[in-house]
């Protein structure tokens, strides 16, 4: 890094960075509108859905819903179960943000997806909270939003002409994604450690309902990794990027 | 059903989850030892969402050959990761390969006994 950071380059960083994950999104919009069209819902409200919510697997869980006609109340408290997840990623990056104005918050709240939250954490733990952090958050959630409503849209249009949309299987386009993440954030063994039980858990606890394994895995995955840095000794090597003795924020601010 | 009713709902509880905690978190002092824990939320959220999709196709063991290719794309996508450290590179090799294996299965179909 040559250039100095400014919220603009920082801006341009977080949607650069982020471009790969829409690529993954991708099919997964397109699929979101024409599943959420053939399962009944109006294609105004499938467009609102993803202005509105901006949460992909539990727009997807509703729009099966929908087609099941269970209640309104039903789907809006399974939504609440699907999306339990991003509390864990508000708490993980809330203490780099302890320098960004409180007017900020509700639009980086609202725009945090997994994509975002995993692009966003890594370059925070590589480098720090930075001066401009909220501004490469924004980037992020930027080309994320822009992407999803984009490709609902295509999804709503082409809906009809699709007939069985879930049947082509492209929305394994962002499990490759996430792999790429898992692969650039092993760097040691108890993250290598978190990344194995966390996907033991999540295949034992596959058949619970609202996506219930995945929260019980990721907490799983936690504890591990908590285990393991001490059963390897890690906590006593210097890590590179933050030391929390200071706090992120101090480090950032020097 | 009233689907503004729903989609405003889903709305709100969404928001409810993803903003209070980055607002409220950010005025406390995290104990050292959460913050070194939540370090562990991001790989291990991605290897809960990853390994079911490749390990569990269509939620049953693999058992056919066309049940693999999630996995085989997938270790493909993992060994340019490691390799080239981009993440469009991956993505791109991970998709193309998925959607040449799916097309070419047929091919094989006779050698594989399918």
């Amino acid at each position: 890094m040559t250039a100095v950071s400014t919220p603009r380059s920082e801006f341009l960083a977080g949607m650069r960075d982020t471009i790969p994950m829409d690529v993954g999104s991708l099919p997964f919009g397109i699929i979101f509108g024409a599943v959420a069209v053939n399962a009944g819902l109006s294609p105004f409200g499938a467009q609102s859905m993803s202005l509105f919510v901006f949460a992909g697997s539990a727009q997807f869980i509703a729009a099966g819903l929908v087609a099941q006609n269970v209640s309104a109340l039903f789907i809006v408290v399974t939504t609440f179960v699907v999306n339990l997840r991003h509390a864990l990623y508000s708490a993980t990056l809330a203490p780099y943000l302890r320098h960004v104005k409180a007017r900020w918050l509700p639009l980086m709240g609202f725009t945090l997806t997994d994509e975002t939250f995993v692009i966003v954490f890594k370059r925070f733990e590589e480098r720090g909270a930075l001066p401009y952090g909220q501004w490469y958050f924004l980037g992020s959630s930027a080309v994320m939003y822009a992407n999803w409503q984009l490709c609902t849209l295509a999804g709503i249009v082409a809906g009809r002409t699709i007939p069985n949309p879930l049947d082509w299987g492209l929305d394994f386009a962002a499990t490759v994604t996430f792999t790429g993440m898992i692969v650039s954030m092993v760097r040691n063994r108890s993250t290598g450690l978190a990344v194995i039980v966390a996907g033991v858990v999540a295949l034992i606890a596959n058949p619970l309902p609202n996506r219930l394994g995945l929260m019980l895995a990721a907490l799983a995955g936690v504890v591990a990794g908590v285990i393991g840095t001490s059963l390897f000794r890690e906590d006593q090597v210097e890590r590179l990027g933050v030391s929390s003795d200071v706090g992120p924020v101090a480090r950032g601010q020097q | 059903m009233n689907e503004a009713l729903m989609i405003g709902g889903m709305a709100l509880v969404t928001f409810l989850i993803r903003y209070p905690v980055l607002a409220l978190v950010g005025k406390i002092d995290m104990p050292k030892r959460i913050f070194d824990a939540l370090r562990y939320v991001a790989p291990s959220v991605l290897a809960a969402i990853v390994i079911p999709v490749v390990l569990l196709p269509n939620n049953k063991p693999i058992q056919q050959l066309p049940d693999a290719i999630p996995l085989v794309a997938t270790l493909l996508a993992a060994l340019v990761m490691w390799r080239s450290k981009s993440l469009l590179a991956t993505v791109i090799v991970g998709i193309a390969a998925f959607v040449i294996l799916r097309a070419a299965l047929p091919l094989f179909g006779p050698v594989f006994g399918q």
